[in-house]
């Protein structure tokens, strides 16, 4: 049977066609799935950038309490994998699907570049990333934060899926873009299955773009599906 | 029974506040030196309750469940 993705969309989304083509290119069906609309038959889901409410009370608190992240979870206790890119993965850690939170960069303006990101430890959604991918950021509420004791736990389970390093691999505070916690730049859930990452790979899909290491995470996501 | 609450939600104590941090910087602009700034934000609402008790229980639902995040934040409530 035809794989079929998710994106779910909610009002402000604005990444959604960007991961559609993402998907199409890799020769996936995906389908947009409108948040008042049910999430059923699908083997897994994006949820993409964008500014969803306006950003309004916290970067993604309005979404994270729609109906459709309740299917979200469900679909997350089932194993089937779930992206969330940049205020995708604000939603994420808003619904408690992913430890931490994503708040005001350090220096608290919008910051739009590309960056270089290490993959660390196992993740279903990296499975087929070389070890360093580029990668661009768009945000101005990706500094992420999480209490030490919780920090320690996300090591000890490898949940820390990408850091932001610079050209030798090193995770510098020099390119500590945001001001994250240790450099983190995407966190998974204990279970693996559902990564909330700051950078887009969407936007990293293409040569024209200047990268295509983006394709990465979706191929690997792509792989873990057909495993399941 | 009509009740109004009061709601601060503000970032915990040594959580870094980069607006704070720059609303310091422009005081001092203007010849005001502070030791420290912090923000809030206050929610003012009206609803209604069987009771104070019950009204307290429910602007607590509310700062749990959407107003705060536990992570960041700490809030107040008082009852007016």
């Amino acid at each position: 049977m035809l794989m079929k993705i998710a994106i779910v969309r909610f009002g402000g989304s604005n990444c959604d066609l960007d991961v559609q083509k993402a998907l199409n290119n890799l020769g996936v069906h995906a389908e947009l799935v409108w948040y008042k609309e049910a999430l059923e038959g699908f083997d897994g889901a994006v949820i993409p950038g964008g500014f969803s409410y306006g950003d309004y009370l916290r970067a993604g608190a309005i979404a994270a309490r729609t109906k459709i992240m309740q299917s979200v979870r469900e679909m997350a206790s089932d194993g089937k994998p779930i992206l969330g890119i940049c205020n995708g993965a604000q939603i994420l850690t808003e619904s408690n699907l992913v430890p931490g939170t994503f708040t005001l960069n350090q220096y608290p303006k919008f910051i739009c570049k590309w960056v270089k990101l290490l993959k660390i430890g196992r993740s279903p959604f990296t499975s087929l990333s070389s070890e360093v991918v580029k990668l661009p950021i768009a945000h101005k509420e990706g500094r992420y934060v999480v209490p030490p004791e919780l920090l320690k736990e996300l090591y000890e389970n490898d949940q820390v899926v990408f850091k932001y390093v610079d050209d030798k691999g090193r995770p510098t505070s020099a390119v500590n873009p945001n001001g994250s916690q240790d450099n983190i730049a995407a966190v998974s859930n204990l279970e693996k299955n559902v990564l909330a990452m700051m950078p887009h790979p969407e936007r990293a899909s293409e040569k024209l773009l200047g990268s295509v290491d983006g394709n990465t995470v979706f191929e690997s996501m792509i792989r873990y599906i057909n495993a399941l | 029974m009509l009740f109004r609450a009061e709601i601060t939600v503000k970032l915990k104590n040594g959580m870094l506040d980069p607006e704070a941090a720059t609303i310091k910087k422009a005081l001092k602009h203007l010849g005001y030196d502070c030791r420290s700034v912090k923000q809030a934000a206050i929610f003012e609402l009206e609803f209604e309750a069987d009771s104070r008790q019950n009204a307290t229980d429910v602007a607590q639902g509310m700062c749990q469940r959407l107003l705060a995040n536990p992570i960041i934040h700490d809030y107040s409530i008082v009852l007016v």
